[in-house]
């Protein structure tokens, strides 16, 4: 599997290379700079992007903004973004497009690489693996939002790991119940978000999107 | 923006050039010279009919201050001396805009107007304290006498000469009324006579036009040194102002050290302490490998855990000095993340064409993390109303709650804490917040704006 790594400290960019490889993908660019990376996603065109939210020159978040750009020119374009601290508001730029193959973790996240991979993986299969942190944050906040009020917390269960990213599979595993069950609840979360049938995938993306209060159009 | 900003100032110094140029002119073009006179003519009269409301308002204020005694008059002084401010006010502006000279207010602050008795004659005794309040009085007096002599003396002067061009057809019935038949020095008796009053008519009418713009510069110049700051006071505003600087330079220092200190000990206790144990965690754990290894795979793994929660310290910490959406994207869209973060259901719109100096950016926008805390915390409100924007070189913020108001800034430390935070810019506080809300903060600092890349949206 092709990747682009953007990551501007050069023991983590090398860590990360190694890690990769490690889990046999092929590190096909890794650059240090915003310019550098929209460059090598246009030209490259790999199956995920690995990218840093703040990358030189600006050291705001070049890394972010460049993630967009290439994701308006190669729509779906699987990339999971890295960074520091984990914002809201980044994630819900980062899904709005509402195509899903979005990931938005804290660095730490690859203190356990095995997590990590499999997440990587997720996401250039077109998922969704949102930070625990931004889904602890938005918990906290859930009561403000119609829509999800509807939810029972047994269902918003669901859908949080569903936000994180898991399978009907690995979210049964985790809440032991069986896959029927979730498949039970998922279908009760769509219909309560309005989300008339379609595409499996797709609607997860857009029951994630409702969880983080954008509106999808 | 900067663009259109600069050539605002292009188009200004080509005003003023233009301006000058006029005025150069003045005394060469005959016409102009001619309309000068004519309006500073007719500006005298205006100024004159001042003498009726000065001399009502002084007779107001010698009642209010005769009823002080009373204890009355500590209500009605303050309102007597307002209306005469407001006159005061009014001169100023005229001078301003027909004689170009511009007068600064003196005043001093007044106090916040409190209810009842003890605000009235705390404000009284602010008025009466203040030297302008008195020298307000003294051109209450003066002004009616000199100021309305000198104001109408260039149009009695025109009209005496209009009168002597109007004796041929007019002395004839005076003189038959029997009313006085002198012009100048000339004794108006005969048609012959009153031809000569109105020959002198003319230079009569020239000289009144003459004297009329020397005459409103002299009714300015009284009005100025009666109504604008004296030495004594400019250097009493010039200490305020050093005494003010000198203690939110203070207070802005307290806090930073504060600030400082906290962030030391939030190291010291956290990170650091964390970093400690997990040395002494992995030296254990490599003597432990070979004897016990399953041991030394649990201090590992709790070793992981504490290096992660170290990392979440430390990145608490950080976003307590400087948050990074701040630093990324700048002030509105630092403070739509605050609010996607405050449990409170919060609605934003910001309008700012740029990006101010960090600390300013920093402190409105820590100022308004605060409100939101104090509204989520104290007020009961279930939506708040966060606006930005940019007006007259001020940065200004306004957070609206809909929960049950009654918040004062004498009480509420937070508020207090606020205002300070605000101080230090020379920014203020305005808290509008009654019984059963809804409560409104504005927050205002002055500032400049640089265009920098600020919103994604």
């Amino acid at each position: 599997m092709r990747v682009v790594l953007a990551e501007d400290l050069f023991l983590l960019r090398d860590g990360l290379i190694r890690m990769l490889q490690a889990y046999d993908f092929e590190v096909v660019a890794a650059v240090d700079t915003g310019p550098d990376l929209l460059q090598a996603l246009l030209t490259e065109r790999p199956d995920v992007a690995v990218v840093d939210v703040r990358l030189p020159p600006t050291f705001t978040d070049e890394g972010l903004q460049a993630a967009l750009e290439a994701r308006r020119q190669i729509p779906g374009l699987p990339v999971l973004v890295l960074s520091q601290y984990v914002e809201q508001l980044y994630a819900k730029e980062l899904l709005a497009d509402g195509s899903g193959a979005i990931g938005y973790l804290l660095k730490d996240r690859v203190f356990d690489p095995d997590q990590f991979v499999e997440t990587v993986h997720r996401v250039a299969a077109g998922g969704t693996a949102l930070d625990p942190q931004v889904i602890a944050m938005l918990v906290n906040n859930t009561g403000r939002s119609k829509p999800l009020e509807r939810l029972t917390p047994r269902e918003r269960e669901v859908l949080e790991l569903m936000a994180e990213g898991r399978s009907n599979g690995a979210i049964a595993e985790r809440m032991v119940i069986t896959e029927r069950a979730v498949k039970k609840h998922t279908a009760n979360i769509f219909l309560k978000l309005d989300l008339p049938p379609s595409e499996e995938d797709h609607r997860r993306v857009l029951a994630v999107l409702a969880f983080l209060e954008v509106a999808p159009s | 923006m900067t663009s259109s900003i600069t050539t605002g100032v292009v188009n200004n110094v080509q005003n003023t050039d233009t301006t000058t140029g006029r005025t150069g002119r003045t005394g060469r073009d005959p016409l102009r010279a001619l309309g000068n006179a004519v309006r500073s003519t007719l500006r005298g009269p205006v100024l004159a009919a001042l003498a009726v409301p000065q001399l009502l308002l002084l007779t107001a204020a010698t009642v209010a201050a005769c009823l002080l005694g009373l204890g009355v008059g500590a209500l009605l002084v303050p309102p007597t001396v307002l209306a005469i401010r407001g006159l005061a006010g009014l001169r100023r502006r005229l001078a301003a805009r027909w004689s170009g000279v511009e007068i600064r207010d003196p005043y001093q602050p007044l106090p916040d107007a409190e209810p009842g008795f003890r605000g009235a004659w705390k404000r009284c005794q602010a008025i009466l304290s203040d030297q302008a309040s008195w020298r307000d009085l003294l051109w209450l007096l003066v002004d009616p006498v000199v100021g309305f002599t000198v104001a109408i003396i260039p149009l009695s002067v025109v009209a005496y000469g209009v009168l002597g061009l109007l004796l041929p057809q007019l002395w004839q019935p005076i003189a038959d009324h029997g009313g006085n038949t002198w012009y100048l020095w000339i004794h108006v008796t005969d048609s012959g006579a009153a031809g000569t009053a109105a020959l002198f008519g003319v230079p009569v009418m020239l000289a009144g036009l003459a004297i009329a713009p020397g005459a409103l510069r002299a009714h300015t110049a009284l009005a100025k040194s009666l109504l604008g700051p004296t030495a004594r006071a400019e250097a009493l505003a010039a200490e305020r102002k050093v005494a003010h600087l000198t203690e939110t330079r203070r207070d802005a220092l307290t806090t930073q050290a504060a600030e400082l200190r906290r962030i030391e000990r939030d190291l010291h206790d956290g990170a650091q302490a964390r970093l400690v144990a997990m040395g002494m965690n992995l030296g254990v754990a490599e003597r432990l490998v070979e004897r016990d290894p399953e041991a030394a795979k649990q201090l590992l793994a709790e070793t992981r855990q504490a290096s992660a929660s170290a990392l979440n310290e430390l990145r608490d910490l950080v976003r307590g000095i400087h948050p990074p959406v701040l630093a990324d994207r700048g002030l509105a869209d630092a403070v739509r993340a605050l609010c996607m973060d405050s449990p409170l259901n919060v609605t934003v719109s910001a309008d700012l064409p740029g990006r101010p100096e960090a600390p300013v950016e920093s402190a409105l926008y820590f100022a308004v993390s605060e409100a939101l805390t104090n509204a989520a915390k104290h007020s009961g409100a279930s939506h708040v109303d966060v606006q930005l924007w940019y007006e007259n070189g001020t940065l200004k913020a306004q957070v609206t709650d809909d929960g049950t108001g009654g918040a004062d800034p004498s009480r509420g430390t937070g508020l207090r804490g606020l205002e300070r935070r605000l101080a230090t810019f020379d920014g203020v506080l305005a808290v509008r917040s009654p019984l059963g809300g809804p409560t409104t903060l504005t927050m205002e600092l002055p500032c400049e704006l640089y265009s920098r890349r600020t919103s994604s949206s």
